[in-house]
C-alpha cells in the first residue's frame, strides 16, 4: 500500500503531461483543473495508506 | 495607491487585531501547564495538541500571509509558473506521512525539542548539531521579515502610512508570545484560518461572478500574457517544465526542515495526529490553489499595480465593499502574527538548546531553558524588524529564497538518520558545507535566481538551484563515508538505540 504515497509525486512532477489548456473544464484550463484534482486524490490515497497500516502500540 | 485612510476597513481591523491580543495572553492559561516551568511547555506548548489544534496550527504556520500576498502575485507576473506552490503543497504531504511520524517518535522518546536534538541524538556530532542549528536560525529570521512585508502591505492598502503602524503590531505579538509561548498562535490560529478560509470562498464566488466566470477570468489573464511576451503564460513554456517540477519537489523536501513546521510536529500529541493531518492539511491546498487564481482574476478586473505584491490588497478594495476588505485585510495580517510567533518560538527553541545548553550552560535546568527561550524569541523578532525597517525589501526576498536553499541542506542530516544508520556524521557535515557552499554561490552568480543550467550534448536544463545542492550534498555525504569508513572503521556511538 505505501506505493500509493508515490502515485501524487508522478503525476505531478511529470509536467509535461498535463502541460495544456484542453480538455477544459468550467472555463478551467487542463493545466489547472488537473493540479487542483491532485489535492484531494492526493488525500485520498494518503488516507487507503493510513486506513491500511497497523495502528501504533498501545503507549 | 490610496493615500486616504479607509476609517471602516480600520475600525474591522482594529477589532479583530484588539481580539487576538487578548486571545494571545489569556492563552498561557489555556490548556494549562506551568508556562515558565519547563521548555516543552513553553516551546511546544506541552506536547499535547490533538488533530484539529495541530491542523489549525500547522495550516496557519505553513500557509502564511505572505502566501496570501506573494502567490497571486507571482501568478499575476508570470502566470502558470507560479502555480509551482500547487503540487509542491500537494507532494509535501506523502512525505510528511510517511517520514514525520518517525521523527516525532524519535522526539518524543527523548525529550526532543528541535531538529538539531535528534541530529545530535542519533550521530552524537556537536559539529553536525551546530550545523543544524545555526543553518534553522538563519534560514527562517528572513522568513520572519517577510511576514512583516505581507502585514505592511495591507496595512498600506488601508491607507496608513510609516512605519509605527507595523512596530505597534510587532512589540505587541512579542509581549504575548513571551508570556504565553506556544499556545498563543495555536490559538490565534483557530480565528486566523477560519478567516481566510470565508475571505477566500467568498472571494473565490464572488469575484468571477462579478468578473464574467472564470472563462473570462482566464481568457484576460491570455491575453496580458500574450501581450507581455516573454516567460509568461497560461500553460509553461518547455523550457520551464523541469524548473517547475524540481522547484515543487525542492520546495516540498525543504518545507519539514523549517524551524516552524518541525515545531508544529514536535507539539503534536501523538504520532497519529501527524498522519491524520497529512490526510487533512490538504484542504489548505486547495485554498492556496484559488488563491493563486486571485493573480489572474486581477486582469479581468482591469487592475493595474506598480508593485505585484499589491495585487490581492487592490483586488479587494476595487470589488468589495471596506467592511470586507477590512476583514480580509485583518485576516492577512493575522496570518501574518501566527507564522511568525511560531517562526520566532522555533529559532528561540534552537538557539537555547543546541547553543546555549550545549556551549554555554550545559546543566542549565528546565525553567533556566523556557527562561532563554523566551528572551531569544524576543531578540529574533527585534533582529527580524529591524530587517525590515533597515534594509530594502529585496533583500528579505533573496534571503528567504537563500533560506529555502539552505534549509533543504539538513534534510540527509535529520531524515536520512530515521531510516539506515550506514552515514557517517562527518560526512554529512562535509556533504551540508558543500550543498550550501554551492547553492549559495550558483545564486548568487546567477543574481539571486533560485535556477540554475547546465549543458549535457545538445540538451540545455534550467532546475531549481537547492535541489541541485540537495544531490551534491547527498553524494559528498555518502563519498565521505565510505573514505572515512576506510580510514577509521570505529565510529562514535549514537545516543540513541536504532529503531
Amino acid at each position: 500500500m505505501w506505493i500509493l504515497l508515490l502515485v501524487p509525486f508522478v503525476g505531478l512532477l511529470w509536467v509535461p503531461f498535463y502541460n495544456s489548456l484542453e480538455p477544459a473544464l468550467f472555463g478551467f484550463p487542463f493545466f489547472y483543473w488537473y493540479q487542483l484534482a491532485w489535492v484531494p486524490l492526493s488525500s485520498l490515497l494518503i488516507w487507503l495508506v493510513y486506513r491500511s497500516r497497523a495502528p501504533d502500540e498501545a503507549p | 495607491m490610496a493615500d486616504r485612510i479607509d476609517w471602516i476597513a480600520l475600525a474591522i481591523f482594529l477589532f479583530f487585531f484588539a481580539l487576538v491580543t487578548v486571545m494571545g495572553f489569556f492563552a498561557a492559561r489555556w490548556k494549562s501547564g506551568p508556562v515558565g516551568a519547563h521548555l516543552d511547555q513553553w516551546g511546544l506548548g506541552g506536547r499535547q495538541f490533538g488533530t484539529w489544534i495541530t491542523w489549525f496550527l500547522l495550516g496557519g504556520d505553513f500557509y502564511t500571509a505572505y502566501t496570501v500576498i506573494a502567490v497571486p502575485a507571482l501568478v499575476y507576473a508570470v502566470g502558470a509558473y507560479g502555480f509551482f506552490a500547487l503540487p509542491y503543497t500537494i507532494i509535501v504531504y506523502p512525505f510528511v506521512f510517511a517520514v514525520m511520524p518517525l521523527l516525532w517518535t524519535t522526539a518524543h522518546a527523548h525529550g526532543y525539542v528541535t531538529a538539531a536534538d535528534v541530529v545530535h541524538g542519533t550521530y552524537n556530532s556537536r559539529g553536525l548539531e551546530f550545523a543544524i542549528a545555526i543553518t534553522g536560525i538563519v534560514a527562517t529570521m528572513p522568513y520572519i521579515a517577510l511576514q512583516l512585508i505581507g502585514m505592511g502591505v495591507v496595512i498600506k492598502a488601508m491607507g496608513l502610512t510609516g512605519e509605527l503602524p507595523i512596530v505597534a503590531a510587532f512589540i505587541i505579538l512579542a509581549l504575548y508570545t513571551y508570556s504565553s509561548g506556544l499556545r498563543a498562535p495555536a490559538l490565534i490560529a483557530f480565528v486566523k484560518d477560519i478567516m481566510i478560509y470565508i475571505v477566500v470562498l467568498v472571494a473565490v464566488v464572488v469575484v468571477p461572478a462579478k468578473l464574467g466566470g472564470y472563462g473570462a477570468v482566464f481568457a484576460a489573464a491570455n491575453e496580458a500574457f500574450t501581450v507581455k511576451g516573454g516567460d509568461t503564460g497560461l500553460i509553461l513554456k518547455p523550457s520551464q517544465m523541469l524548473a517547475y517540477a524540481t522547484l515543487a519537489l525542492g520546495s516540498a523536501l525543504a518545507a519539514f526542515m523549517y524551524p516552524h513546521t518541525l515545531t508544529g510536529i514536535f507539539a503534536s500529541k501523538s504520532a497519529d495526529t501527524i498522519r491524520k493531518n497529512a490526510v487533512l492539511l490538504p484542504a489548505y491546498t486547495l485554498l492556496l490553489g484559488l488563491i493563486a487564481l486571485l493573480g489572474y482574476m486581477a486582469y479581468a478586473a482591469h487592475i493595474k499595480v506598480s508593485s505585484p505584491n499589491d495585487v490581492v490588497p487592490v483586488l479587494f478594495k476595487v470589488l468589495f465593499p471596506s467592511w470586507f476588505a477590512g476583514f480580509a485585510f485583518s485576516a492577512i495580517a493575522i496570518g501574518a502574527l501566527v507564522p511568525a510567533a511560531v517562526m520566532s518560538i522555533g529559532a528561540a527553541n534552537l538557539f537555547t538548546r543546541n547553543v546555549w545548553k550545549s556551549y554555554i550552560d550545559p546543566g542549565i535546568s528546565h525553567a533556566g531553558e523556557a527562561a532563554v527561550a523566551k528572551i531569544a524569541s524576543l531578540i529574533v523578532k527585534l533582529g527580524a524588524l529591524a530587517f525590515t525597517l533597515l534594509l530594502p525589501t529585496q533583500y528579505a526576498l533573496d534571503l528567504q529564497l537563500l533560506g529555502g536553499l539552505w534549509i533543504l541542506q539538513i534534510f540527509p542530516a535529520l531524515v536520512f538518520g530515521l531510516f539506515t544508520r550506514w552515514f557517517r556524521a562527518e560526512g554529512l557535515l562535509l556533504g551540508w558545507a558543500a550543498g550550501i557552499l554551492w547553492g549559495s554561490w550558483t545564486a548568487w552568480s546567477n543574481g539571486l535566481k533560485p535556477l540554475a543550467s547546465i549543458s549535457l550534448g545538445e540538451g540545455h536544463y534550467t532546475f531549481y538551484v537547492g535541489l541541485g545542492a540537495l544531490v551534491l550534498n547527498v553524494a559528498v555525504a555518502a563519498i565521505g563515508t565510505v573514505v572515512l569508513s576506510r580510514v577509521s572503521p570505529d565510529r562514535r556511538h549514537s545516543l540513541t538505540a536504532p529503531s
